[in-house]
């Protein structure tokens, strides 16, 4: 264990020389394994990034901020169609449909938050709840701009005349931005607004006391957590190259709600993890209902939903009962456990 | 205007359900601050198990209703015992978040168990449309809201009167006084559980025989939690007024604007509320000593 002298030492982004090497390694792992990776591998750790993006955001919202977002899924759906919309009707590129897709997606969490935030209490829920639900009918109504449950198809996305279609290529696009947001998230928390969120989610009324302002910082937080789920919206966007309604229910909702409760609230680890946890789950919950469904002639696509819905929940309920902190804890706890071995417990 | 008079007495009719959904709400708001988002799915197992008992065992509908309401309780009361209780002292968002996960678990258990399509209940509630003066209502609706409303009045004629009554009542101005005066705090959050179910239980098996039955029945519980908010969630009575307000919004704006506006009204009309009376139409501004 590292003893720091300082309170920059102590703040520093990489506190030892080992964080140092094992972060040059990873990069190098990143930038290797798309090339020489399988292929469904490096799909499947596209969608993994673009997962932790989103995650991230609702964990700035929920685990830092301590305010609860059930309307994850339809910010994502804005930020999706706002890229695709960019994208078809005025061939904008990827790198500008992005931030606006992020900026917008703001916008429209900061009207939905706005009335709800100016009061202390649990009303954000019920607005982010309409949000998903009027935000879906939105989808799936306005025919004219969304194309209804038909859905939007896009380009792939272009930059220097390499087009970005295959997964390997999209890799190179998600992954440089998830490390950048990841980054800003970690740095988010070294700062005075970050340290703000949490003195809200520990206490507001202290939290006001020490003169934090509550609705700007609710809102400020709540604003960037949703400009995280507009630009994981637009990537998904780019990713499946096509945007329908449906991607974006509720249930997509809870998913990231379960990857941040998994992971560990209020920690930038814990969205990579939770992220992970969750984008593996249903692939293992195919791989085990083809195995039974084999056997006990169970059709496959009927249970899976219902699967899904049921193992979401039961994590959301187990880990808030048995590991508040998530898999954060459980790895810090082994963790500790090596690093002090033999002389504690 | 005939028309429109029959869609808003419809609408008022259909209010009378979400009245009762709304009640369940707010008990346990009342008792312990935590919305129960599980409300919902309790509703759809309800409606399930009066399914089994009435179409596949063929009982009487009376022994369905009392059976259906045993078992509902039993399940609240292990969810309040099980997933609730060790939460105490948490942070009332994971009291929040965990009622949410209990709630997608138990929608997807019941699809798994039931499937996702949809049945038709057998309703225990005439079709006889009922006339009120020129106005046509359906019967199940008309009478939907009779049963709701009976419900309603007995279990606020509890509240008031009853010893358990007051004791939740107490309990829910002051927790710690209360536990002080001797009242078994834990018990009363039960109750509510109790409560919260056997409303649950009647409203769930009422929309399942207005509407149809399945899995995604308990979605209607979240419009409803709206409705909560529109009344303000410590006040019993606007909330079953806001039940009734949104019952017509509902039924005139499906009228007006087409039914798919529906499901959203109820969300609309509470990010109004919220935006001009953020406590609700009748809830009191909370005053909270430092």
């Amino acid at each position: 264990m590292q003893i720091t002298t300082s309170y920059i030492q102590d703040e520093a982004l990489f506190r030892t020389r080992g964080q140092i090497v094992w972060a040059v390694l990873l990069g190098a792992v990143l930038v290797l394994f798309p090339i020489f990776g399988p292929g469904h591998w490096v799909y499947f750790c596209g969608l993994l990034a673009i997962n932790i993006i989103a995650t991230t955001g609702l964990n700035i919202i929920t685990g830092y901020t301590g305010l609860l977002s059930l309307g994850h899924a339809a910010f994502m759906g804005v930020g999706a169609y706002t890229a695709a919309l960019l994208a078809v009707h005025f061939n904008m590129p990827f790198y500008l449909t992005l931030p606006a897709a992020g900026a917008l997606t703001a916008l429209v969490g900061v009207a939905f938050g706005l009335p709800s935030l100016r009061i202390r209490g649990l009303y954000l829920v019920i607005a982010t709840l309409a949000a998903q639900f009027i935000l879906h009918f939105v989808f799936v109504e306005w025919d004219s701009l969304t194309k209804g449950d038909v859905g939007l198809v896009l380009e792939p996305a272009r930059i220097f005349g390499i087009t970005l279609n295959t997964e390997r290529h999209m890799f190179f696009l998600v992954t440089p931005v998830a490390i950048v947001m990841l980054l800003f998230a970690h740095n988010l928390f070294r700062s005075r607004v970050g340290r703000a969120f949490v003195a809200i989610r520990e206490r507001d009324l202290t939290a006001e006391v020490l003169g934090v302002h509550l609705v700007k910082y609710k809102l400020m937080s709540f604003a960037i957590g949703s400009f995280y789920a507009g630009v994981a919206g637009g990537l998904m966007a780019y990713f499946f190259r096509f945007v329908i309604p449906e991607q974006y229910g509720l249930l997509l909702s809870v998913f990231f709600l379960a990857s941040v409760i998994v992971g560990g609230m209020g920690s930038t680890l814990g969205s990579i993890l939770g992220a992970l946890f969750m984008t593996i789950l249903p692939e293992v919950l195919r791989l085990i209902v083809q195995l039974f469904g084999d056997t006990y002639g169970v059709d496959v696509t009927k249970v899976l939903v219902p699967l899904r819905e049921t193992v979401f929940g039961l994590l959301i309920v187990l880990f808030l009962i048995f590991a508040p902190h998530g898999l954060v804890q459980i790895w810090e706890r082994i963790r500790l456990a090596v690093a002090t071995w033999p002389l504690k417990g | 205007m005939q028309i429109f008079l029959e869609y808003s007495a419809l609408g008022i009719a259909a209010g009378g359900v979400y009245a009762l959904i709304a009640l369940g709400f707010v008990v346990i708001f009342k008792a312990s601050q935590t919305f129960n988002f599980a409300m919902g799915e309790m509703m759809m197992v309800s409606a399930y198990v009066y399914f089994m008992c009435v179409v596949l065992m063929g009982w009487n509908w009376m022994v369905g209703l009392a059976v259906t309401i045993a078992v509902s309780v039993l399940i609240a009361l292990v969810m309040e015992r099980l997933i609730l209780r060790p939460m105490l002292g948490r942070p009332i968002i994971s009291l929040v978040m965990v009622t949410f996960g209990a709630g997608i678990m138990m929608r997807g258990i019941a699809s798994i168990i039931w499937g996702s399509d949809t049945d038709q209940m057998p309703s225990f509630l005439s079709r006889d449309p009922v006339m009120l003066g020129e106005l046509f209502i359906p019967g199940k609706t008309a009478r939907a809201f009779a049963v709701a409303v009976a419900v309603v009045v007995g279990l606020v004629l509890y509240f008031r009167y009853s010893r358990a009554g007051v004791a939740l009542r107490a309990t829910a101005a002051d927790q710690t006084t209360s536990f002080a005066m001797g009242i078994n705090v834990h018990r009363i959050f039960a109750m509510t559980w109790v409560i919260a179910a056997i409303s649950g239980a009647i409203s769930g098996i009422l929309m399942a025989s207005i509407n149809s039955l399945s899995p995604s029945l308990g979605l209607v519980a979240l419009n409803v939690l709206a409705v909560v908010i529109l009344g303000g969630m410590d006040s019993i009575g606007g909330v079953l007024v806001a039940g009734l307000i949104v019952g017509w919004l509902e039924a005139v704006t499906g009228y007006l604007l087409g039914s798919e506006w529906r499901d959203i009204t109820p969300y609309i009309a509470a990010l109004l509320v919220l935006l001009t009376r953020p406590h609700g139409l009748f809830g009191t501004k909370p005053i909270e000593r430092i």
